[in-house]
């Protein structure tokens, strides 16, 4: 039991935590609430099952080709529809829902209301402590760890990362520095969106898909990130996983914990929300005026 | 009567918005006496129920910018008690509407507790979850509630379907009106609109002119919690189930997408948004089922992208004007204006 907990805590933690960590970056760059960022992970998703069953194509050729196709569109969506609006907030946020709406929709039009399933990346399973961990449970906690690592060393070390960082913490005097902030804005929202593709295709084999399959882990970003400050990565990470042990504890202890894991979790936000008005590591932007 | 003429007279004609809302208001009453079509009473009176809900969610969020994403919970909660006093302790309507918004209205002021301490994108998200709990204990306790079938067998508010329609219109209409008046700044008699504008402007500089901005934010919740409580009602007398969609998130999302496609801070942007999308989605829900919903959201896309301020505010900027000098309103095709005779270029 407690070892099913913590290994679906890992496991729900690293999606969680790459699902938060593009929408912290989007919000702290360009403060968009971007509420299509988890309708990226299910066009991945789909994507992924576009490519790999019904084309037929190899396992690497369709990662690599869905998270081209996600990144790209989450870069045009920022270029020709929220960069035209950016002066409206309200706007801007109403335009993502809508987006996510036509996502589902195309996606419900093309492939069906009915759930699908996408076949394994690799079968098999180990055992470790007795408790049989499929493989593709390690690959999924594999590609969160890497991919979080890898966007890290991209905001600490690469210009890139420089200029995100700068932007996020004030955009005019980053501005004023030569950075092109609808430029590093769309670039950001690139690679959000790339990580959410991953998380999707993480996601994909080990559950079904459906059209509507983004409201939930939408609520549960939105959470994390509010629990973890908004814009902070290391707080999108942290409470990532104190959300998923949160989830887990209560599916696997509590009596009908599947309808009950939403109404813990967001108790656990206002909990944090109301003792630090910030979030774990967060900024009170109490200071900014516009 | 020769006052009212007078005024009709001076300060309705020579403004296009207001002879337009007039109208609109006049078509409605006297819409179901000339089509009788069932499509179209039930489409309107749902507008008119949704109506009240959108117009109480721009006062709450749009006027006090306290940007609400779980309008829905109000609009549940007055659901859900008006079916739970029917069912358990046998009430009709005239007495459970009233009871159930003023719960609603405290389940306001309830949420603004922890809602008072936070601010901006932490104040959204925070709301955003307390329907979310809410639907969580209504699937858990569903020996009560009924989990996701709802509560059946509401009973309705009249017998004939025009009887309702009227019944949700003129209280759409009382309530709309009071939330204007609430919200007009420009009122000799009731601070509380301008008071709002502050708030959401800036707060601190309200607070440093000695608005007591905790006070009125607590107002703002508990009015459009008591509105958005009525719509509940409204909604489970006439669909005769309070059921789970009722504390949807997707419900919150419509309050929001019909004001701000209407036009966000003037109460009739909601209006015209619920009378225009909400008609407009049934009947291409009924026409052509598989691209109702993508048409709609491309139409709500591209009228943010040439009108990021909602349609009814562009229609007004068309045709109105504001007078430079004395900030009187004139029709657009004025090149003075009536009081001051100001130009008007």
């Amino acid at each position: 039991m407690i070892y099913s907990i913590l290994l679906m805590t890992l496991v729900h933690g690293g999606v969680y935590a790459m699902l938060a960590v593009g929408f912290a970056l989007v919000f702290g760059v360009a403060r968009i609430i971007n509420m299509a960022h988890t309708a990226f992970y299910m066009l991945a998703a789909y994507f992924m099952f576009y490519f790999m069953p019904t084309l037929g194509m190899g396992v690497l050729p369709s990662i690599a080709l869905t998270i081209l196709a996600v990144a790209l569109l989450g870069v045009l969506t920022h270029r020709f529809l929220i960069n035209r609006i950016r002066e409206h907030p309200a706007a801007v946020l109403l335009l993502t829902v809508a987006l996510a709406m036509i996502f589902q929709q195309v996606i419900l039009l093309r492939f069906g209301g009915d759930p699908v399933l996408t076949p394994a990346l690799i079968k098999g399973f180990i055992r470790i402590a007795w408790v049989p961990v499929t493989y593709q449970y390690i690959l999924t906690f594999g590609l969160a760890a890497v991919s979080l690592i890898a966007v890290s060393l991209l905001l600490a070390k690469t210009k890139l990362g420089i200029a995100i960082r700068a932007a996020a913490n004030d955009a005019e005097v980053a501005n004023l520095m030569g950075i092109s902030i609808g430029r590093t804005g769309m670039v950001t929202m690139g690679i959000a969106a790339a990580l959410a593709a991953l998380a999707g295709i993480a996601v994909a084999p080990s559950q079904v898909l459906l059209p509507e399959m983004w409201m939930a882990p939408l609520v549960m970003m939105l959470v994390i990130v509010v629990l973890g400050g908004l814009g902070s990565i290391k707080g999108s990470i942290i409470g990532a996983f104190i959300i998923a042990l949160v989830e887990n504890l209560i599916v696997f202890l509590v009596p009908q914990g599947a309808y009950l894991k939403v109404t813990f979790a967001l108790l656990v936000m206002v909990i944090v929300l109301v003792v630090r008005p910030g979030g774990l590591f967060g900024i009170i932007f109490e200071e900014e005026r516009l | 009567m020769r006052r009212l003429l007078k005024d009709f007279r001076f300060s309705v004609l020579p403004v296009p918005g207001r002879l337009i809302a007039i109208i609109f208001f006049v078509a409605l009453f006297i819409g179901p006496l000339i089509v009788e079509k069932r499509l179209v009473t039930s489409s309107l009176t749902f507008a008119s129920i949704f109506a009240i809900f959108a117009v109480s969610w721009d006062l709450l969020s749009g006027y006090t910018g306290q940007l609400n994403f779980g309008h829905a919970l109000f609009f549940g909660v007055g659901a859900y008690g008006t079916a739970l006093l029917n069912k358990y302790l046998g009430w009709q309507p005239w007495a459970t509407i009233p009871v159930s918004a003023l719960i609603a209205a405290s389940v306001g002021l309830v949420t603004c507790l922890p809602a008072l301490r936070l601010r901006g994108p932490y104040l959204t998200l925070l709301t955003m979850s307390f329907p979310l709990m809410l639907l969580g204990i209504v699937f858990t306790f569903k020996d009560i509630t009924g989990g996701e079938h709802g509560i059946w067998g509401v009973p309705k508010l009249a017998d004939s379907r025009v009887a309702v329609y009227y019944i949700c219109l003129i209280v759409m209409t009382v309530s709309v009106l009071i939330m204007w008046k609430l919200t007009d700044a420009g009122s000799k008699y009731i601070r509380t609109g301008l008071i709002f504008h502050a708030i959401r402007e800036d707060e601190i500089a309200a607070r440093a002119t000695g608005i007591n901005t905790i006070r009125y934010k607590i107002l703002a919740f508990a009015i459009g919690g008591f509105f958005a409580g009525i719509a509940g009602c409204l909604y489970a007398h006439v669909l005769g189930v309070a059921g789970a969609s009722a504390l949807s998130m997707t419900l919150s999302f419509q309050a929001i997408i019909w004001v701000v496609f209407g036009g966000i801070v003037s109460i009739y942007g909601g209006v015209v948004g619920v009378y225009t999308l909400y008609p407009l989605l049934n009947i291409a829900l009924v026409r052509v089922i598989e691209y109702g919903t993508l048409i709609l959201a491309v139409i709500v896309v591209l009228i943010l992208l040439f009108m990021p301020e909602g349609i009814a505010v562009w229609v007004r900027d068309k045709i109105e004007r504001e007078c430079p000098r004395c900030k009187l309103t004139n029709g657009f095709w004025r090149k003075e204006c009536r009081a001051c005779s100001a130009s008007l270029h």
